[in-house]
């Protein structure tokens, strides 16, 4: 079987700055498979790149055996592929549940969307508590369950995390990284992008180590976290 | 107990439900509009009444300008501009149309009257007339993030302007029945529209009109708002990024928000050219930066996506200027003060968001012991 996501010598340029030179990898259904790498890597670049966010200067992006490549954001969420951007993009003044409905936008399928409401509000209790409250005054943790929930109402088959443990307690943290292993066990493929090396490794099957715009290693999470030069770089290991 | 999901069918609205649901407000609308001109305006009088119409067009103003700069978040200070063309339209319609229809430029039957009716096909008109100029305008410029729609409807609003003061000497009689629409367009005298000996169709007894538009707007307004399409365009204004990426097309978004809000503006310019008998004359260089910049005024001190907070601001707006002659002088430092002050203590704005039923003063009053 054809892999879920197939990207092709990706390239980005922003202006006259090379951020990503000629990446290659895919993303087979049902996995979690993670993108690691230092502040200013490409992270970012890449997933926007998959997403639509922002257009490739070179390389093709494959979805579901659809070309997708410069196509509008829009088009690609409704094929099923969604995005909770970096630094969570919630929309601080309006309720938890409006941000929940923004992100059933495209649906019509009013049963199903209640339904996969009701399934998010179930990964994440604490929403239930505050539909009624602005999203702006929930805590960082809150805040970033919104996204993820959010971004599960477009109902996709390949969800993209951008950083998601980003500024958040250890135990917040621990607490993320189960829910994304319980939203993968549903049948949801996940790119996650991460610094934490350490936990994205633990929970992914499949890693990709991006360095300055170009793939350094790639392999099966177990291996890369076993890997010296990697454990040296990204795990704090000395 | 059932689950939220299998209650969904029993949930959704049937079809002639949600078709009452759709009249019925624009009934009421009309009726209040029924109510200000037989009730009211012959009660307070010519002052008054000429406040009335000004506060019902400023209503018109700062609620159409809110949807793009409240809802959508986008900065838009050409909202003069929209109204000109709107206004230039309605005016060479309601004109011309008279002459080429009746054979003279005369007020034409009274209340509810065939001319009452050209004035509201003119409305309608220079609303559409308008919205086309917001298609044109908006579209390359709300492609792009960042500060172009403020440069662009600066631009636009003086260039209008000029245009239409440059508007060459009317024509009369035949000469007018016989020359096409475009012409007639550009034949105006630099005025939006001509003063009647006979009065005009729109004046302090007779403001029926703008309080129905204003109605119509209220509603599509308030129903935008709480549509999934107006929270598509407050998620825009919010994160428009996270919008994108949660599939709101932004650039659709925001181009329809835009072109509403100019359908409205044109129709506000063409009550506007229309209306005499108050400190405000259909003389278009009055509609230039500092009326747009008015407006965006009322639109941030009411609370910045606020209809009710829009609404309120255009009132007490039109209202100081007018009780208080000595006010104009010293508009614009009131309003840099207001500005400065509505910074430091409620930077959203009076309402914000919110609507005035959704305070808490609101709820004290009018459901007594509710909840807070
Ligand atoms: N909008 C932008 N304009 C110019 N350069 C950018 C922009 N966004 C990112 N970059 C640059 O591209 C590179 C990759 O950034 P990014 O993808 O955000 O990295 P990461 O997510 O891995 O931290 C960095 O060098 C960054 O400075
Ligand atoms: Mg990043």
């Amino acid at each position: 079987m054809a892999p879920l996501l197939q990207i092709k010598d990706l390239n980005v340029h922003y202006g006259g700055i090379h951020a990503l030179k000629g990446v290659t990898f895919d993303v087979d259904e049902g996995q979690i498979v993670t993108l690691i790498g230092a502040n200013g890597a490409g992270k970012t670049t890449t997933l926007r790149a998959i997403s639509g966010l922002l257009k490739p200067s070179k390389g093709s992006v494959t979805f579901a055996g659809k070309p997708i490549t410069g196509r509008p954001a829009h088009e690609i969420v409704a094929l099923g592929l969604a995005q909770a951007p970096e630094g969570r993009g919630i929309f601080a003044n309006l309720t938890v549940e409006e941000n929940l409905d923004i992100g059933a936008y495209l649906r019509h399928d009013h049963a199903g969307i209640a339904k996969d409401k009701e399934k998010a509000l179930g990964l994440f209790p604490r929403l239930k508590e505050r539909l009624r409250q602005s999203a702006g005054t929930l805590s960082g943790g809150e805040q970033q369950m919104l996204a993820i929930a959010r971004a599960l109402l477009t109902k996709p088959r390949l969800l993209l995390l951008d950083e998601p443990s980003l500024g958040l307690a250890p135990q917040v943290v621990k607490l993320i990284f189960e829910i994304v292993k319980t939203i993968a066990n549903d049948g949801t493929t996940i790119l996650l992008v991460e610094q934490n090396a350490h936990m994205a490794l633990k929970v992914a099957h499949t890693g990709h180590v991006l360095e300055v715009g170009a793939l350094a290693a790639s392999g099966p999470a177990a291996d890369l976290a076993k890997d010296d030069a990697i454990r040296k770089a990204y795990l704090g290991v000395h | 107990m059932k689950t939220l999901a299998q209650r969904v069918p029993e949930l959704t609205p049937g079809l002639l439900p949600t078709l009452g649901r759709s009249i019925w407000p624009f009934l009421a609308g009309f009726g209040f509009a029924y109510l200000m001109q037989v009730g009211i305006a012959p009660a307070v009088g010519e002052f008054y009444g000429s406040l009335l119409v000004n506060i019902g067009i400023a209503i018109v103003l700062a609620v159409s300008l809110n949807i793009v700069n409240g809802f959508a978040g986008q900065f838009s200070i050409g909202h003069a501009g929209f109204m000109l063309v709107g206004g230039n339209a309605a005016a060479a319609i309601v004109y011309y149309g008279s002459i080429k229809l009746w054979g003279s430029p005369e007020i034409h039957g009274g209340f509810l009257g065939p001319g009452e009716l050209l004035l509201v096909a003119g409305c309608v008109a220079g609303g559409l007339w308008a919205a086309f100029a917001g298609l044109i305008v908006g579209l390359p410029s709300l492609r792009l993030r960042g500060d172009y729609l403020a440069i662009v409807t600066l631009g636009f609003g003086e260039i209008m302007r000029v245009l239409v003061t440059q508007t060459g000497p009317q024509l009369r009689g035949k000469d007018a029945a016989e020359a096409s629409w475009f012409t007639l367009m550009t034949k105006l005298n630099g005025n939006l529209g001509f003063s009647n000996p006979q009065g005009a169709y729109l004046d302090p007894q007779n403001p029926f009109w703008v309080w129905v538009f204003v109605s119509i707007l209220l509603i599509v307004a308030y129903r935008l708002k709480s549509s999934t399409h107006g929270r598509a365009l407050l998620a825009v204004r919010e994160n428009e990024v996270a919008a994108e990426a949660m599939g709101v097309p932004t650039t659709r978004a925001k181009v329809s928000a835009f072109v509403l809000a100019a359908f409205f503006a044109g129709i506000g310019g063409a009550l506007f050219a229309h209306e005499l008998g108050s400190t405000l004359k259909p003389d278009p260089s009055t509609l230039g930066f500092q009326k747009s910049f008015d407006i965006v005024i009322m639109v941030v001190i009411g609370g910045m996506g606020s209809i009710t907070g829009a609404v309120l601001a255009a009132v007490i707006l039109t209202v100081m200027p007018e009780l208080f002659r000595e006010f104009d002088q010293y508009r614009m430092i009131v309003y840099a003060l207001a500005l400065i002050f509505m910074m430091i203590l409620r930077p959203q704005g009076l309402m914000g968001l919110r609507e005035l039923w959704d305070t808490s003063w609101w709820r004290r009053i009018f459901r007594r012991g509710g909840a807070s």
